[in-house]
């Protein structure tokens, strides 16, 4: 092949570079919606990020949390309105599993199954996960479910319409319907409590500190040591919602 | 260009104009601050009240209970866990009157009831349909020979000091 003194060809690369150096600054102008495209990470930035920690082998099923959370944040005291609640896990013997919680556990639990048949019993509090992707607040149409920079997941109750596809997208059912705002409800993890240097009620009333709560950045924080001192797992890995509610002793069936 | 496109651009440029317009009075103010959501309401959730107030405005008043309770087994409880929360109560504390269990044996069974769930080592369990079992010396005079469940805890054990 001659060869070609028009020189196209350096021309055609020059153009070609000068392409994909443009479409690499043009990428960058896509980080606003980084969110829709790749998954959300959490911000790098001076503010904490929350999270929670719960030690099923500390936990004694008295409930006191659900109740605080009830007192704190003016929660329907009719037994299907939580914020927080606990169940207990009963494993029998021929492995089937029972699931039960009475009240939200606010009124005890009494042993529904006698000793004997038990392979393992445990109870296992459950609130809002906050979840760095929470579905709940992906599918909200009008943008009043929001994570706060701080990674707490909360509802603008002034701009909610109550059309419950937040509840329905909860894998964790932690969310439920006000039934005098007319309006979705869920923990806040007392972020008006937070805001003030208060734990969130369900922490400061749990007799024996079985939850705690902290700052994911800050390494030193109760959380982080909480992490690394125990074993933990956040439910429903598999469905990517990236929560942010680590169990200590988390069986396999719970779900 | 023909004449139908111009009236087209025109009409779509009155369309967008309007949206725009809409758009301006209907989006509140602080929409898009932080996120897809009204900034403003992380300060309207954020200033809520506070219900549950602590244990140091119990002791502003009730500073032998608290301290009592801080010297026994009961000390990692707070008062509102048990009597509810106090923000009303501070406010006009004789007329917003805080909890008292009165049906004492379900109360104390929330923590103490016998489960299997409860780690033996985090709190004392006892069976509420044999207990008590016999007489404690410090409290001679509570007659067991009654039904259980008319016996209170509260006869034998202080709830702020549980043995004494």
């Amino acid at each position: 092949m001659a060869i070609n003194k028009d020189n196209t060809n350096r021309r055609k690369f020059l153009i070609n570079s000068g392409a994909i150096l443009g479409g690499v600054f043009a990428t960058t102008l896509i980080k606003p919606f980084n969110a829709v495209i790749f998954a959300a990470e959490e911000p790098k930035k001076a503010l904490p990020w929350y999270g929670v920690g719960i030690d099923i082998e500390k936990c004694i099923g008295c409930g006191r949390c659900a109740n605080a959370c009830k007192n704190e944040n003016d929660v329907p005291r009719e037994p299907f309105f939580f914020r927080n609640w606990v169940e207990q896990y009963t494993i029998k013997n021929d492995g089937s599993i029972k699931v039960e919680s009475p009240n939200g556990g606010i009124d005890g639990f009494k042993q529904s199954v006698p000793d004997e048949e038990i392979f393992k019993t445990f109870f296992v509090p459950k609130m809002c996960n906050h979840c760095a992707k929470s579905p709940c607040e992906e599918v909200c149409p009008v943008g009043a479910t929001f994570r706060s920079p701080e990674g707490v997941v909360m509802i603008d109750v002034k701009y909610c319409i109550g059309c419950r596809y937040c509840i329905q997208a909860c894998p964790y059912g932690c969310r439920y319907m006000h039934p005098v705002k007319n309006v979705a409800d869920k923990c806040t993890l007392c972020y008006h409590r937070l805001k003030k240097g208060l734990d969130p009620a369900c922490m400061a009333n749990c007799p024996t500190g079985a939850r705690i709560y902290g700052d994911l950045h800050d390494k030193k924080s109760a959380l982080v040591k909480f992490l690394k001192d125990h074993n933990c797992m956040v439910l429903k890995p598999q469905l990517n919602t990236r929560p942010k509610l680590y169990y200590n002793a988390l069986a396999q069936e719970v779900r | 260009m023909p004449l139908h496109i111009k009236r087209l651009i025109l009409v779509f440029a009155l369309f967008i104009a309007l949206f725009l317009v809409l758009r301006h009075f209907l989006v509140p103010e602080s929409f898009g601050q932080y996120g897809h959501y009204r900034g403003k309401a992380l300060e309207e959730i954020a200033s809520r009240e506070v219900h549950h107030v602590g244990v140091n405005a119990c002791a502003s008043c009730h500073d032998t209970i608290v301290n009592l309770k801080a010297s026994g087994l009961h000390e990692t409880l707070t008062c509102e866990g048990c009597h509810g929360a106090g923000y009303l109560h501070v406010k006009s504390p004789k007329t917003e009157k805080l909890f008292i269990p009165t049906k004492v044996r379900d109360f104390c069974g929330v923590c103490h009831q016998k489960n299997a769930a409860r780690g033996k080592d985090q709190v004392k369990q006892i069976d509420l349909k044999l207990h008590p079992v016999h007489v404690i010396p410090q409290h001679p005079n509570v007659n067991l020979n009654r039904p259980k469940n008319e016996i209170k805890c509260t006869e034998c054990h202080n709830p702020h000091e549980p043995w004494q």
